[in-house]
């Protein structure tokens, strides 16, 4: 009888097998070395259905070593269901220890949001990405996109831009705000707030995206421009908290979550979730510095 | 002495040639005005053109006059790289002095041909005009083309040139989709000269609108025309449109030129039995 | 010097579609005019006044023979010269006034009259009130300046037509029965305008029924028979 290697109850290091592996690393090191384009990558089958972190999860478990230290965020929170469910995916899969500190993390994996402690050149960011075109909005068609990247011809996606700030007031009101890497590429940098998107331009830490269910993988290495796209008289901001602040901490400088409580009233508390325990406990915590906050003020 | 300068044009095609299908070395030769038709009998493929060479000089206005499937359209369509040419050259002065053939340059470098040196005005305004952006966005997506990324004087420009074409300016900010026939194929000509191209090319502009419609939007190219000098290649099947717009024009049948020469001459002493029946077909 | 010199001039036409039917317009012209000389073209309908005037122009393609004009840039064959030369010298050089007023649709018969000029004045206002004086010496009333001139009377398109032509200031002024349908006071209107037009330098070929035009205007005549030169006379 033919052993069947695939569905014994021991796992290889990673769950994916070592040829996967390899290519996924192989897509990756193209990614770096052409910052914000789009490399096409096999995706391979997950235990998590598309559309719930397998791209990030791919880069993850492609690259992770049982010396890591792995951290994973959902929209800022350590504690959400889906990032608890794929922590212990990962330790399962890898033996590695697990830790809620962004400072201690060697690999850590999000969703949606960027740490508010300042990264380090040990270290791994990785996105899960939903939609990694950012033309998308502006042309359906694959094979368009390309040509328009290959061709450097973005100025449908500024017209839309010019569109947004025409009818709205203001560029862009959503996540995901797209943006120039390296003077070429645009690339979406996943439904990030805007408050994160000045922490990607010239980081010490490697940037790594992936879209499982679009099946491309894109990456933004370290000290590398990356510059919100925006008119000469038309400028980009990042979300205005002015007049709030958290109310655990009473600090004002953070990404803010609104919450409302069971008796109506309205509070604000730090979104992200290691950030805001380091400082209720009075810890060391170090955060981005950006032009965007240094005008922030105290 | 002839008193002319031949080296003056600003556009310059040679035997700018398409052909779908399969088309074997007797295609050209069993195809065209004397056997009455496109259509290739041993391979079965079409010349939509063959052969089409002329000269046009700046400020000129060509017309280029045929029935269905003279190939009229494929000439204008194939100078501004909607489609791939069989074979043929073309030469325009404003780019690298005319000594590259446009035809064969890179996709990046048509690109920059298209945006800074031509306009396109199409039959169908929606193959000019994004309809899910406004009148204004439309014109504003040619000025970033070229390199304007400062809104308020995107805006200022496609102002004037929406007050040009005679479009109201506090319409600026609707979509196509709400406007008339006739509004709409200016926009698509406020859109066309939005970076003040040498050249601008017309694909039957005015049919399928209403005659009062009509009358306004060749008011208006004739305006713009005397203003702005622009050279125009101005495609019709209706000759009193080739007669109001046009010093020049050449008679298409089959996908070759059957004759060309000054309009009134073309009008008033064609040459060639087609031109003949055609000026004599004019209501 | 000769502005103008026809050499053995010969027009056929060729019907194609009257199964080839070959019909005769001119036949061996010689002929040439000075500068500064109106010529008179005279002969019955069908002569061939008019063609020889289109083959001058170029409306018509001369089917053998040669036109020479004494150019600002040098001595030209207009039967064998391009296209882009011929609309140079049309729009700098040589003026055609046709019999009838070519109707251009919606624009005001001011502006039909100072077309030409938009193109050399650029200041359009200069331009119209060029326009104006000549309406008004033509007799127009002001109500027609801004109107259409499709709707107008032969007389009134006819002023039109010529003031159109004559504002130009052209080096070579061809001109189709200008004062045809015009009352007397007009007629000498017309025709004084055209000799002031002479006295500035512009060399005139006019054809005319018209005695009384023929005998105040025109240096000497040239008579067309059946498309060739029946005599030369002087007026």
């Amino acid at each position: 009888m033919i052993a069947n290697k695939k569905y014994t109850n021991t796992f290889n290091f990673a769950f994916i097998d070592e040829a996967t592996k390899k290519e996924i690393r192989r897509k990756l090191l193209k990614a770096v070395a052409i910052p914000g384009y789009q490399v096409p990558y096999s995706s391979p089958e997950m235990p998590v259905s598309r559309g719930w972190g397998t791209g990030g999860l791919h880069v993850t478990l492609a690259v992770i070593g049982r010396e890591d230290i792995f951290k994973i965020i959902d929209q800022g929170s350590d504690a959400s269901v889906n990032a608890c469910n794929l922590r212990e995916f990962v330790q399962r899969m890898t033996g590695c220890r697990t830790t809620f500190d962004t400072t201690e993390a060697t690999l850590i994996q999000s969703r949606h949001r960027i740490t508010e402690e300042e990264l380090n050149e040990r270290q791994l960011f990785i996105f899960q990405v939903p939609q990694p075109e950012p033309l998308r909005g502006v042309e359906r068609y694959e094979n368009r996109t390309r040509q328009m990247h290959g061709e450097a011809d973005y100025a449908r996606m500024w017209v839309s831009l010019y569109e947004s700030f025409v009818r709205y007031g203001d560029i862009m009101l959503g996540a995901g705000y797209p943006v120039k890497v390296n003077d070429r590429y645009i690339m979406a940098p996943s439904p990030i707030p805007r408050w994160d998107v000045p922490n990607l331009h010239q980081s010490k830490a490697l940037f790594l995206f992936g879209a499982g269910r679009e099946k491309r993988l894109y990456a933004v290495p370290p000290h590398t421009r990356v510059e919100p796209l925006e008119f000469e008289d038309v400028k980009f901001n990042i979300e205005n908290f002015s007049g709030s602040s958290c109310s655990r901490t009473g600090y004002k400088k953070a990404f803010l979550d609104e919450l409302y409580l069971d008796d109506g009233s309205k509070h604000h508390v730090i979104n992200d979730s290691n950030f805001l325990d380091k400082l209720s406990e009075k810890a060391e915590a170090k955060q981005h510095s950006n032009k965007y906050l240094n005008q922030l003020g105290a | 002495m002839s008193g002319n300068n031949n080296d003056n044009w600003l556009l310059r095609v040679r035997n700018l040639t398409k052909i779908y299908g399969e088309p074997d070395e007797n295609t050209l030769n069993l195809t065209g005005p004397e056997y009455n038709s496109n259509i290739c009998p041993a391979t079965e493929s079409i010349v939509a053109c063959a052969d089409i060479s002329f000269d046009l000089y700046p400020g000129e206005v060509l017309g280029i006059v045929g029935e269905s499937g003279s190939g009229k359209s494929t000439v204008v369509r194939l100078l501004h790289f909607d489609m791939e040419a069989t074979a043929g050259a073309a030469w325009l002065r404003p780019y690298a002095d005319g000594g590259i053939n446009i035809l064969q340059e890179s996709g990046q470098k048509k690109r920059f041909i298209r945006n800074y040196l031509m306009g396109m005005v199409y039959q169908n305004p929606r193959d000019g005009l994004n309809f899910r952006f406004s009148s204004g966005g439309n014109i504003a997506e040619k000025l970033i083309m070229a390199g304007n990324f400062h809104v308020g004087s995107i805006r200022d420009r496609a102002s004037m040139l929406l007050e040009k074409t005679e479009v109201p300016v506090r319409r600026m900010d609707d979509r196509p989709s709400s406007f008339s026939g006739g509004m709409q194929q200016r926009v698509q000509i406020a859109k066309a000269i939005a970076n003040n191209p040498p050249l601008l090319f017309l694909d039957e502009v005015t049919t399928g609108l209403d005659v009062s419609v009509q009358a306004k939007v060749l008011d208006l190219i004739r305006e713009l025309q005397q203003d702005l000098g622009i050279a125009m290649i101005v495609v019709s099947h209706d000759l009193s449109v080739i007669r109001m717009l046009s010093d020049r024009t050449i008679v298409l049948k089959n996908g070759r030129i059957v004759e060309s020469g000054l309009t009134d001459q073309i009008l008033q002493d064609p040459q060639h039995a087609y031109s003949q029946l055609l000026v004599s077909s004019l209501l | 010097m000769n502005i103008l010199e026809i050499n053995d001039l010969s027009k056929l036409f060729r019907l194609h579609i009257l199964n080839n039917k070959k019909i005769e317009g001119l036949r061996n012209i010689h002929f040439s005019m000075k500068e500064g000389e109106v010529v008179g073209l005279t002969g019955k309908s069908g002569s061939g006044k008019s063609s020889l005037m289109k083959c001058i122009y170029r409306t018509y393609l001369a089917t053998s023979g040669e036109i020479l004009y004494a150019s600002e840039a040098g001595v030209i064959d207009l039967v064998k010269a391009d296209d882009h030369a011929i609309i140079a010298l049309r729009k700098n050089e040589i003026t055609y006034c046709s019999q009838f007023l070519s109707v251009i649709p919606r624009v005001p018969a001011v502006d039909v009259v100072c077309e030409r000029l938009f193109r050399v004045e650029k200041d359009k206002n200069e331009a119209r009130r060029q326009a104006k004086d000549m309406l008004r010496d033509l007799g127009l009333p002001l109500e027609l300046w801004d109107a259409f001139p499709v709707t107008f009377s032969g007389g009134e398109q006819q002023r039109i037509n010529v003031a159109r032509a004559i504002i130009s200031r052209p080096r070579v002024l061809l001109i189709d029965e200008p004062t045809a349908s015009l009352d007397a006071r007009t007629k000498d209107v017309v025709i004084d305008m055209i000799l002031q037009l002479k006295k500035q330098g512009t060399s005139v070929l006019c054809i005319s029924h018209d005695e009384y035009t023929l005998e105040r205007l025109v240096d000497r005549r040239l008579n067309l028979q059946h498309g060739q030169i029946a005599g030369a006379a002087l007026a």
